[in-house]
């Protein structure tokens, strides 16, 4: 079966198995092969993280176990998707802790990819509100590691891209809310100091992320709309809407192209004309806009596209980011939108990406000339002392994953330890050296 | 709060199903083969909301046994608002052709057993005179098609035996839903190689049963497009349609 992540660069002729159960996902699993297991979520990394010969995919393990209603504590298994999570919570009030940009992954997949959201200055990462992982190392070792039971393997399994065991299910800890809605503001920077001052003027707000333009240069260089926002005081508890549209089919990719991008970046920015903005907005268009269109993926033509994101520190902020986005800006191959986030402090897990400092993601539709571009930006992100997200990547070399990823030995030592080298590989583990 | 009974409810459109109906706080009797899977499916309905969730081990195949069961599902539930029979196999068309026993096999599992089942409800139902009978045929029952006939013939026995059956029932207030889905992913289907474009989601089918049921809907093709493509296919002259691979 061919299959590919999020950006449709790579594909991958795989077997995929899907256990309808984990005594069936034990029994396989015990099946020694030479190119390991990778596990699967809902197919979101964007590059090759979830690619490999032998995919095992979490779709059926999707039950809920457990919840307490005092304590918002929720015990479930691993392909369970955070949509889903809302779909039954939010009516409940409940919330989850931090979301990434899209509520279809799975919960293992939020941990393995330990993944960000617009609060993570005050919040951090998905794993920070885990409790625990219960992690299939061989067909008869499962484990459950938190912050004090096996903490080794739980700081290497959060952001750990699945190479630790497959994840079985996990405790984590929602939030409770009072409605469904979230009072936002949007703000106008008209350049990058701009931008960057004003996460700092708002860093008390719980959600904050800005739209930036990836086209426009010279005093323009940056310029951008910051959301802030923060759960509103009215509303009820409604969930979102079903009703999607969907791309039907995969778009010519000379679509995009510097002129439809720099119009579309032009009315995005001059949509709003004052210096903020305030409304009273659903959950689902402040965290999920993407989420409404199906299958967004197939905008960028046949042969894919690729995310880049990257962060770096917060002392040399500026500089690097400015740097780095003009040239970006200057090879004219900059996505529709660029999103540009300030993060808050790095947590202990061995390959978790945020560190203090900024960090920004955009696409890049894959053509030849794309590569020695990226490579080009991989070297300005180190040399600046910051790193790249592995759960975008489908094309760092391994040089440049030890850089990013100091730690990357540690974790091949508690993956030695556990004896679960060779056995949960992934195509991008196996380029990384982590084999 | 609705009573409602699953038979087969391990399956992946059943529990999709079950999942809506636990969201609205109904009343819940599960029957399948696996325990150790229904009690996993019982504990997830009722953190989504269920008020009440029962299962037991059921055999669809073993007739005695039926009467006993539905008998003790009613006296849980009090009565029945909805009963969904979604148990089945996607046998291996291939070994039926060379083997009598499969063959047979497919044909007790797939429309004897439901029959079966149908006979007995609809009584049950004729007698507390409400509630909504919905099962699960296929799309495979519209036309014998050499990739799956078996199969498709017993769909077609139990689409054929709910045709005369809701006619029957409609003069006693019970409603009868013939479900059709088309492709779906599910476990029984992994591994098979169906075009992605046509394959649904369980959730997807489930949202159609759960508004077939609520607009009393006789027949549901589902996804919706399917009833197109069935009449196609039903329409194609014999001479034709023998010499397709379909």
């Amino acid at each position: 079966m061919i299959m590919h992540g999020w950006g449709r660069y790579p594909a991958v002729d795989a077997e995929v198995f899907a256990p309808k159960t984990t005594r069936e996902l034990k029994e396989r699993i015990g099946i020694p092969n030479a190119g390991g297991y990778t596990p699967r979520g809902l197919g979101r990394s964007y590059g090759d993280s979830s690619l490999g010969e032998h995919m095992v995919a979490s779709r059926w393990l999707n039950h809920l176990l457990e919840f307490d209603r005092q304590t918002g504590v929720l015990h479930c298994e691993a392909g369970m998707p955070l949509g889903e999570i809302l779909e039954v919570f939010v009516p409940q009030g409940w919330f989850l802790p931090v979301t990434p940009g899209t509520q279809f992954v799975t919960i293992g997949g939020a941990i393995a990819s330990d993944v960000h959201g617009k609060n993570h200055h005050v919040a951090g990462c998905f794993s920070d509100h885990v409790d625990s992982v219960d992690l299939l190392l061989d067909a008869d070792r499962v484990v459950r590691c938190s912050p004090v039971e096996n903490p080794g393997l739980f700081r290497a399994t959060c952001g750990g891209m699945g190479l630790t065991g497959m994840i079985l299910g996990a405790a984590i800890r929602l939030q409770p809310i009072h409605n469904a809605f979230i009072d936002q503001t949007t703000w106008k920077a008209t350049n990058l100091e701009e931008s960057l001052g004003l996460f700092a003027d708002h860093e008390s707000s719980p959600y904050s992320v800005a739209w930036i333009d990836c086209i426009s240069s010279g005093d323009a260089l940056g310029r951008s709309l910051l959301m802030t926002g923060d759960h509103a005081r009215e509303g009820d508890l409604r969930i979102g809407r079903k009703n999607r549209i969907s791309l039907p089919l995969d778009m010519p990719s000379q679509l995009l192209n510097r002129y439809s991008i720099k119009a579309f970046n032009t009315l995005y920015y001059n949509r709003i004309r004052e210096e903020s903005v305030s409304h009273h907005v659903h959950y689902e268009p402040f965290f999920y806009p993407l989420d409404s269109i199906g299958d967004w993926n197939r905008m960028y033509g046949k042969q894919g596209f690729t995310q880049y994101q990257f962060v770096v520190p917060k002392d040399t902020g500026y500089r690097a980011m400015s740097a780095i986005l003009k040239t970006i800006v200057d090879s004219g191959k900059g996505s529709f939108l660029a999103v540009l986030k300030a993060f808050g402090k790095q947590n202990r897990n061995l390959l978790s990406f945020p560190m203090e400092g900024y960090t920004l993601a955009l696409d890049f539709k894959i053509e030849p000339d794309l590569f020695p571009l990226l490579d080009r930006l991989d070297a300005m992100v180190l040399d600046h002392g910051g790193r790249i997200y592995l759960t975008k990547d489908a094309r760092m070399s391994k040089e440049t994953f030890r850089r990013c990823y100091p730690a990357w030995e540690q974790f091949q030592s508690v993956r030695h330890e556990h004896g679960v080298n060779g056995r949960f590989l992934s195509r991008q583990s196996i380029r990384l050296g982590l084999d | 709060m609705q009573n409602i009974l699953i038979i087969g409810a391990t399956s992946a459109i059943a529990e999709a199903t079950a999942r809506l109906f636990a969201a609205k706080r109904a009343n819940l009797f599960l029957l399948g083969r696996n325990e150790e899977r229904l009690a996993a499916i019982s504990t997830d309905l009722k953190i989504r909301g269920a008020s009440s969730v029962e299962s037991a081990r059921f055999d669809a195949n073993d007739l005695e046994s039926h009467q006993g069961i539905l008998d003790r599902a009613q006296s849980t539930l009090g009565s029945f608002d909805v009963v969904l029979i979604a148990h089945g196999t996607l046998g291996d068309q291939k070994s039926c052709e060379s083997s009598v026993e499969n063959t047979i096999q497919e044909l007790q599992t797939n429309a004897i057993s439901t029959i079966a089942l149908l006979t007995r409800l609809g009584n049950m139902l004729e007698q507390q005179r409400h509630g909504t009978l919905g099962v699960i045929s296929s799309v495979a029952g519209d036309r014998g098609r050499p990739s799956n006939y078996v199969y498709g013939t017993a769909k077609s026995a139990v689409t054929t035996f709910c045709d005369g059956l809701r006619a029957r029932l409609y003069k006693s207030g019970v409603h009868v839903l013939t479900i059709k889905p088309g492709m779906v992913e599910t476990p029984m289907t992994a591994g098979m190689d169906l075009p992605k474009a046509l394959l649904a989601r369980p959730e997807q089918i489930a949202a159609d049963i759960a508004l077939a049921i609520e607009r009393k809907s006789d027949v549901l093709y589902t996804p919706w497009f399917w009833r197109f493509i069935m009449a196609g296919i039903v329409h194609l002259p014999e001479k034709l349609f023998k010499t397709l691979e379909l």
